[in-house]
């Protein structure tokens, strides 16, 4: 038939557009993952990787035996459920808060305020928060002065790396996090509230039976979707900020990983630890699109 | 009318004064150090600063503009933002319109639209990726901080869910009319999707501008660092490292510290982010909300 032909000559023309694309993540994104069977190899950069000898599982034995992994991993899910626990809390929090603002100025300029930190990287924050915990000159260290109080190394003393990663990870993300929260709040119907206080309802009955119940769908889809990530701990942060006095509590499956593999040029113990990382983190995310695809009919595309 | 009832009242000036508040805390420190950038070395050394500069200078910035390393990193990175922003862009609209129609009448849809999300669940890792990036022959060269971010899956679903939403009679009657797919992108979607294009232009000029860890790992020069990497690879050494000053430099270092040099060079890092922010503002709660909670 005509139009048959006619369409599928313009749909050729889709099939070009996707052409650049393609090579793109063919190059960038495909090629990388057959690259992971170095993993099961005992890899040479300057061999290459044909006349590789394939050594079976020994990497990931090898990994079990380094004393730097179980803390790394400890240290990834203790930092990855802390934060995620945080972000799940300040920005609904705020959120809730932001939403009974009733001068529209006011709020706005709270809100261009909270989210500005999220488009700074963690090396712009990472400079200012070494900044201002430095114990010699840092702000944070001489406002505690003035209670008398020693000065403290924060980001040298493992007992607060950990709540340091995570109140400075609220500081970027924390306002960034309650825009969803907000539009979750304004689909509320507002038949919902006449309702209430046609009851008799006061604001906290109000919020605990109309706002809370609300918002929950969204939030059971933040918490599935946060699962994912358990195993990446925020790579960007702790590497800026972190130092060997830390490494006990601070140390990361990604800062190792990338010790082991840049630095010391390991790359098939790197290559492994990431696999491992890969393999569950893709189950996770799985897991968390199907959970929230069955519990709150979310869809990707 | 509304009757506003006493303890509600109070509700809301103590609603006001914790938002405030948060507010403040967020400022706080990014002001700091902003004071401490434009106060003198002494002051700031003693550790005097605190919202306000101490013994005014410009001093430090004189230092961080003087030209060396840091300026040449500027430009490295003004570069890497005009090539990927273009490039990002016409990739994600390439990639978008096609993905946005339905799979009658563009069967293939679905695989393509699986070969693009899988990227975003499963990846080769640090190691391999180096390695490929080093097969090609980009180590070292612009294209290594480019090409492998081109394609952002997620600027292109947010295209894409602009794209569905738009009428479809829009596509219809261009095509019969008898223009190409091609034309029917860039004279008809794209005129009226330049608040979604603006949102992606910002997202990626942004997300260029920060990225740090590329430049680290794929260029072994600090001449090619941009500026985000350069940053990063001075800011936990104790000092300003001496050697490749300029000779006004190594007369400025006089009056200057390793902390207020630092601070003025954050803050010369993040003025472009600071400049583009209003607009950015303008764009991105809209763009998010519709990318992430359509329907």
């Amino acid at each position: 038939m005509n139009t048959k032909a006619s369409s599928f000559r313009k749909n050729h023309q889709l099939h070009l557009m996707l052409i650049p694309g393609l090579l793109l993540v063919f190059i960038f994104n495909y090629a990388p993952i057959f690259g992971i069977v170095i993993a099961f190899q005992d890899f040479n950069p300057i061999i290459g990787f044909k006349q590789m000898r394939w050594n079976g599982f020994e990497n990931f034995q090898y990994i079990l035996s380094l004393p730097d992994f179980m803390p790394a991993l400890r240290n990834t899910v203790v930092i990855s459920v802390m934060k995620i626990v945080a972000g799940l809390t300040v920005p609904i929090l705020a959120a809730l808060l932001l939403n009974e603002a009733r001068n529209v100025l006011f709020k706005r300029s709270v809100q261009t305020i909270i989210y500005m930190p999220h488009f700074f990287s963690w090396v712009i924050l990472g400079g200012i928060i070494i900044d201002i915990l430095s114990p010699s000159q840092g702000i944070v260290n001489k406002m505690l002065g003035l209670f008398g109080a020693e000065p403290i190394a924060f980001l040298s003393s493992n007992e607060w790396f950990r709540p340091i990663m995570v109140i400075t990870d609220q500081w970027k993300e924390f306002g960034f996090g309650t825009i969803i929260y907000l539009a979750a709040l304004t689909a509320i119907d507002p038949g919902l509230y006449e309702a209430a206080i046609v009851d008799g309802a006061g604001r906290w009955r109000q919020t605990w039976h109309v706002t809370l119940p609300g918002i929950r769908p969204i939030v059971v889809l933040m918490a599935i979707l946060s699962l994912g990530g358990i195993l990446n701990g925020g790579f960007d942060q702790i590497f800026n900020l972190y130092n060997p006095l830390v490494y006990e509590t601070g140390d990361i499956l990604d800062t190792l990983l990338y010790r082991i593999g840049i630095e010391e040029a390991q790359y098939s113990v790197a290559t492994a630890i990431g696999l491992v990382k890969s393999i569950v983190s893709f189950i996770l995310i799985g897991l968390g699109y199907y959970l929230a695809y069955k519990f709150a009919n979310y869809r990707i595309f | 009318m509304h009757l506003i009832s006493r303890p509600y009242r109070m509700f809301l000036v103590f609603n006001s004064v914790v938002l405030a508040f948060l507010a403040l805390l967020c400022l706080f420190p990014i002001i700091n150090v902003l004071a401490v950038s434009f106060s003198s070395s002494s002051a700031a050394d003693a550790g005097e600063v605190v919202l306000w500069p101490v013994g005014f200078t410009l001093k430090s910035y004189d230092f961080v503009l003087q030209g060396g390393e840091f300026n040449t990193a500027f430009l490295y990175s003004l570069l890497r933002v005009a090539l990927g922003v273009p490039i990002g862009a016409v990739i994600t609209m390439l990639i978008a319109y096609p993905l946005s129609k339905e799979s009658h009448a563009f069967p293939q849809r679905t695989l393509y639209v699986w070969i693009f999300v899988f990227t975003m669940l499963f990846n080769g890792g640090l190691i391999p990726t180096f390695l490929i990036i080093k097969e090609v022959q980009l180590l070292n060269t612009i294209w290594a901080l480019v090409l492998p971010g081109a394609v952002s899956v997620f600027n292109v679903l947010l295209m894409l869910n602009f794209f569905r939403g738009l009428p479809k009679e829009l596509e219809d009657a261009s095509l019969i009319d008898g223009a190409s797919h091609f034309r029917t992108l860039w004279s008809v979607y794209l005129p009226i999707s330049l608040p979604s294009l603006a949102t992606i232009l910002l997202f990626t000029l942004v997300g260029h501008w920060n990225s740090w860890f590329d430049g680290m790992i794929y260029m072994n020069h600090v001449d090619k660092y941009p500026l985000a990497t350069y940053l990063q690879s001075i800011l936990n050494l104790t000092a300003i490292p001496q050697t490749n000053l300029t000779l006004e430099q190594a007369i400025l270092l006089k009056s200057v510290s390793s902390r207020t040099a630092r601070a003025a060079q954050i803050f010369v890092a993040a003025f472009p982010i600071l400049l583009v922010y209003p607009f950015l503002q303008k764009y991105f709660v809209k763009g998010l909300v519709i990318g992430s909670v359509k329907g």
